[in-house]
């Protein structure tokens, strides 16, 4: 099912009569969504990313803009009827029912022509929770279960009904580490086996780049940036989106461009042609340093973190704005880097140049 | 092991020593009172021990209707005062618009004292030489002729005492399960309704198991308490309640020990060991069946 947002906005007015400010939660958010893709909505908490999920449950009503589903205008239309699998972030599971009868649930609810058989809705229940792999849970209570497989019973729930779009709200939020993994790749293989145009909020940034096919990241009610994961981390529309996306995060600095030369402190550190001089800010990844002895780059080294694979260069820079600059190299330098002060060479694609005032991307 | 076992005992004890002086000795007391035959307060005497108290009693015609009055007070008052809270506190938790005005209009008949709703009672129902009562007033529209509901035909006198009894019941009740209902979560609501839940189905499949304690907690108490009647028949009625039929359980033992008719401190005790009986037996019941019904 397609989906499209369009001037979706979601104004709450004020509570506190002496303050009358109004809260803009998403603003004038455009947006289409190709059936059958994986969206995750994607900003840091009061963003507006739960309103907008809430917005397509119809939970809540929109201040104004419009929700399509296929060619329905679902503006309007009550949560009752919109079709549409919602997974809470705290699962929301009955607990008085068991496994099987939360699943069957929403089956229940259907009247007149679509009424169901008894046979068939436990067979549908069966075929869900085989979906999830919790089908030999059937007969518990959701307090007997653990937070990843009340998870799956969540899921199982929304998905019985075959609903039109899928919402999951923080669904990694409740897990512990091990189990997040497990489950975001297991949200990906569901995900891909129903084909259900499924869209997911969270905070967490590793989690929305590593399954979903699109990412939208928001703050403040606006979205920020659209587009496929590797192409939002490596083209940032603007200086969130690049602070926002990566771990470690990228580093910040204060710096200036002059006759087409980027410069952080007294350093020219790279060519960047024919961009507006004056003060700029400056951003590079952690794996956009290179270390070099002959390098343009000077910092104070602080010290090294090893990982294994890589190693971690901790350093400081007077034009950070960061409290330490971290750069991630290969370990094999890990003789070479030693003494007060560390050089490095830049990648220039790692290395993003944002206006001062407003953050918006200049190279 | 043994150390902390007397410290256990330690904390335990004022409150051991209260309940056994009040309650635990009084009872024991009732219980020896209750088979011991003709005991008499003043000289602390009795003829003979047996259960001829408990067949005097059950032969006793005042205390046979004082049994069929509690029965039917219970049994009308308890279903139909729950039911019409739970209505109530269900109006009252979807409303938003003078919600908390509501609640305390409600919570009123609580905090006024039983004899004062007597009073107003009297005026609802009671036939005197200048008027027939406001109810009845308003019967004479519709061309039903008036009734003496104080002294009048039996039914009309219980029916008066059981819309008192489940007015006065009722604040407690719509208290309790206003706070209930409050405390469900409103995401359980959310994901049935995104489930496309009717609003009765919800109610019913949602929100009653989930305030099933407290409803269960409102029965027990509630059948406790329309078993202990008494205050509300004297309020309506005065105390001469054999007199007028509309005697309780709790008002034939209060008559057997200080009524015009009393001074029988044994026949009182065997009244209350069998009223203690039924209430336990009932209240065992229904802790049994809402075991099975209950959710939590």
């Amino acid at each position: 099912m397609k989906v499209t947002l369009q001037n979706l906005t979601k104004i709450y007015p004020s509570r506190n009569k002496k303050q009358p400010k109004e809260v803009v939660a998403v603003s004038n958010f455009n947006f289409e969504i190709a059936d059958g893709q994986l969206i995750g909505l994607l900003g840091p908490s009061g963003c507006g990313k739960s309103t907008t999920l809430n917005l397509l449950s119809g939970l809540q009503k929109p201040t104004s803009g419009k929700i399509f589903f296929g060619d329905d205008d679902v503006t309007d239309l009550p949560a009752e009827n919109r079709g549409v699998g919602l997974v809470f972030q705290n699962y929301a599971l009955y607990p008085h029912l068991t496994v099987k009868q939360n699943i069957t649930f929403p089956l229940e609810n259907l009247k007149g022509k679509d009424k169901l058989s008894k046979e068939k809705m436990a067979e549908m229940a069966l075929e869900a929770a085989r979906l999830v792999q919790i089908d030999e849970l059937m007969d518990r209570k959701p307090a007997e279960l653990s937070g990843g497989q009340q998870q799956r019973v969540a899921i199982a729930r929304a998905l019985v009904k075959n609903p039109r779009i899928l919402l999951l709200d923080e669904p990694l939020s409740n897990l512990d580490a091990r189990l997040r993994l497990q489950t975001r790749e297991e949200i990906r293989r569901i995900q891909r086996s129903t084909g259900i145009t499924t869209i997911f909020v969270t905070h967490d940034q590793e989690e929305a780049m590593s399954i979903s096919d699109l990412i939208v990241v928001m703050k403040e009610g606006v979205v920020h940036q659209i587009g496929k994961p590797q192409e939002v981390y490596d083209e940032p529309a603007n200086l969130f989106v690049a602070k926002f996306l990566g771990t470690p995060p990228i580093n910040v600095f204060n710096a200036a461009v002059k006759e087409g030369k980027l410069f952080i402190g007294e350093e020219a550190v790279l060519n960047v042609g024919n961009i507006a001089e004056g003060e700029v800010v400056a951003a590079i990844r952690p794996e956009g340093f290179v270390v070099d002895k002959n390098g343009v780059f000077t910092c104070d080294l602080e010290r090294v973190e090893v990982m294994g694979r890589d190693i971690s260069v901790v350093a400081t820079h007077k034009e950070s704005q960061n409290e330490v600059i971290r750069a991630i190299v290969g370990s094999e330098n890990l003789a070479s880097v030693n003494g007060a002060t560390v050089r490095f060479s830049l990648k220039r694609n790692k290395v993003y140049v944002f206006k001062k005032e407003n953050g918006e991307r200049l190279f | 092991m043994k150390n902390n076992n007397l410290k256990a005992w330690l904390y335990l004890l004022p409150a051991v020593l209260f309940l056994g002086f009040f309650l635990v000795y009084p009872l024991i007391d009732v219980l020896i009172y209750s088979f011991e035959e003709g005991y008499n307060y003043a000289s602390q005497t009795y003829f003979g021990v047996g259960s001829y108290n408990f067949s005097y009693v059950l032969h006793d015609p005042y205390f046979l209707q004082a049994l069929k009055n509690t029965f039917i007070l219970v049994i009308i008052t308890v279903p139909v005062s729950t039911a019409l809270s739970m209505l109530i506190s269900v109006a009252l938790s979807s409303i938003q618009k003078l919600r908390n005005l509501f609640q305390t209009v409600y919570f009123l008949p609580y905090v006024t004292n039983t004899l004062a709703v007597g009073l107003v009672f009297m005026i609802l129902f009671k036939q005197t030489p200048y008027s027939d009562g406001l109810v009845n007033t308003v019967l004479s529209w519709f061309g039903i002729s008036a009734i003496d509901f104080i002294s009048g035909p039996y039914w009309a006198k219980m029916l008066v005492l059981c819309i008192y009894t489940v007015w006065v019941v009722m604040p407690f009740k719509i208290l309790i399960l206003t706070g209930s209902l409050a405390s469900v979560d409103e995401i359980y609501y959310n994901a049935a309704k995104v489930d496309g839940t009717s609003k009765w189905r919800i109610f019913r499949k949602i929100t009653l198991p989930m305030i099933s304690p407290t409803v269960f907690y409102l029965i027990i108490t509630g059948f406790i308490g329309a078993f202990k009647a008494y205050s509300d028949a004297v309020a309506l009625f005065g105390t001469d309640l054999n007199a007028a039929e509309m005697n309780t359980i709790v008002g034939y033992i209060y008559d057997m020990l200080y009524g015009t008719s009393g001074g029988y401190p044994s026949y009182a005790s065997a009244a209350a060991i069998i009223l203690f009986v039924i209430v336990l037996t009932i209240t065992c019941i229904n802790l049994l069946v809402s075991k099975k019904h209950v959710h939590y």
